[in-house]
């Protein structure tokens, strides 16, 4: 029998956030994670600190998630005081380049709504193609226009998984990997995880295992409204650096590789590729980059987004097994910073979070689930 | 470093053709591919990482390690060991990363 504070079941960028922001205050913490079979999210993020058009008629989401953004710098700080790893944060702001007139109106439309949601302190600007080129070089023709603000940005979500991994281990969290939890059971004194023959005891647990969370969340009577969205990403050769700002479409990494992604899929769990949908994220890149037509791509990879039943996160104080925490988002690097430093903090008893009032479980009661929402 | 090549056919090729690597003519044989065929010269590191500079040549030979990146007639980054030979390739090292040159001259 294994005995911990807490207990965190999942090994993505969520759980491991969270892991970390609990070993800051001291906590015993274990992790419990998946195989390498797992779905696994984390693996297969595009790396975008996004802020943009995010929480258009959910003032709450768009607000937690530019709280995040403007802990990341100190999150960073922390991370690379504690295991030396640079997990390339850059913050120079985001472009979502818009290739019709109709996607242009729709995104401004949403940037309108969300700058007056906060009076006004919203900073964004609408970029025609000459002015866009100016800040873009190599801007395609087929690129009507595009939408900037100041408070996006991109990391390399495979460093920042590496260095919570290593920030934990330096901090003394257990991380188990390889086991899969087949029940919990709850005493007057906590938590008892099964995993084959292996005992995990805790009084406080938190599910952070991204779309297990539902069948984990079940095993304590709660029913936790996620399903997968697929997304596909391209990576090309390598290039010298052509592209400092992170796009919604085309992401180029502190390693010279391009990101090409952005498509939506509902097709269950299959993370597998299609031809068609990469064609399509080829072709897209294409007419935001004219040139990306003369390079190649060197792999491929399809990863399940995990959304909820309205595609926000889920933070969950159980009612009916207190001491028991769900997490859930599809958002695992823009919130890492929140979930480290703020959700933590309220899951150890240490600070009330109204912020996060909003995204409780109860909400989803009689809503039908939607396929997508940014 | 010098280094003398390890490698060694086990049988002689039915027949060889010339490539250039960095300028400097190179017999090798003709049913191999480009990798193979600059192993069996004491070349060195026939590539610079683009991440760090730190040098390489081939290493996996089947497509997945990268290490092998060569500039062939002028078209960076291709991998060696997915190609085969062919008479009067012009061969260099690969340095660094590919220059897109966006944002260059002659630039749309």
């Amino acid at each position: 029998m294994h005995k911990t504070d807490l207990i965190v079941v999942g090994g993505g960028l969520v759980g491991m956030s969270i892991a970390y922001g609990l070993a800051l205050l001291g906590r015993r913490v274990t992790v419990l994670d998946e195989g390498d079979d797992a779905l696994r999210a984390a693996r297969g993020n595009f790396g975008l600190l996004w802020v943009q058009g995010k929480g258009y008629r959910n003032a709450p989401y768009a607000g937690w998630t530019r709280q995040s953004v403007a802990l990341w710098p100190e999150f960073n700080a922390l991370l690379h005081a504690d295991t030396g790893i640079d997990v390339h944060l850059r913050q120079p702001g985001g472009f979502q380049l818009c290739l019709s007139d109709e996607e242009l109106a729709e995104e401004t439309r949403r940037l309108v709504w969300l700058q007056e949601a906060f009076d006004g302190d919203y900073p964004f600007e609408l970029l025609d193609p000459t002015q866009l080129k100016k800040r873009i070089p190599g801007i395609g023709p087929g690129v009507v226009g595009a939408c900037y603000t100041p408070m996006d940005g991109h990391v390399n979500p495979l460093k920042l998984l590496r260095a919570l991994y290593a920030a934990c281990q330096t901090r003394g969290v257990k991380i188990v990997n390889g086991l899969s939890v087949e029940g919990i059971d709850q005493h007057a004194s906590g938590f008892e995880l099964r995993a084959g023959e292996q005992r995990f005891c805790a009084e406080h647990l938190v599910l952070a295992a991204g779309l297990g969370n539902r069948p984990l969340g079940a095993m304590l009577g709660m029913d936790v409204p996620v399903r997968p969205n697929r997304g596909q990403i391209l990576v090309t050769e390598r290039l010298q650096p052509f592209l400092q700002y992170p796009t919604t479409y085309v992401r180029q990494t502190d390693e010279g590789t391009v990101q090409l992604g952005d498509s939506l899929e509902a097709v269950g769990f299959d993370d597998r590729t299609s031809s068609q949908v990469m064609s399509e994220i080829a072709a897209r890149a294409v007419q935001c980059f004219p040139r990306l037509g003369q390079v190649r791509m060197v792999r491929a990879w399809g990863a399940l987004r995990v959304l909820s039943a309205d595609g926000y996160p889920i933070y969950e104080a159980a009612h009916d097994s207190p001491g028991a925490f769900v997490v859930t988002c599809h958002s695992g690097v823009t919130l890492a910073a929140a979930h480290a430093l703020r959700l933590a903090p309220w899951i150890a008893g240490e600070a009330d979070e109204p912020a996060i009032r909003p995204f409780n479980l109860a909400r989803f009661k009689g809503m039908r689930e939607v396929h997508y929402a940014h | 470093m010098p280094t003398e090549t390890l490698f060694r056919r086990l049988q002689l090729a039915d027949k060889y053709v010339q490539i250039e690597f960095e300028g400097t003519p190179l017999t090798v044989p003709a049913d191999v591919s480009l990798a193979a065929a600059l192993l069996t010269h004491d070349l060195g590191a026939t590539r610079e990482s683009a991440i760090n500079g730190r040098p390489g040549a081939a290493y996996c030979m089947m497509g997945v390690c990268f290490e092998c990146l060569v500039e062939v007639d002028g078209q960076a980054n291709c991998q060696a060991c997915l190609i085969q030979v062919v008479e009067g390739m012009r061969v260099r090292r690969q340095r660094g990363a590919r220059d897109l040159l966006i944002g260059g001259q002659g630039d749309e």
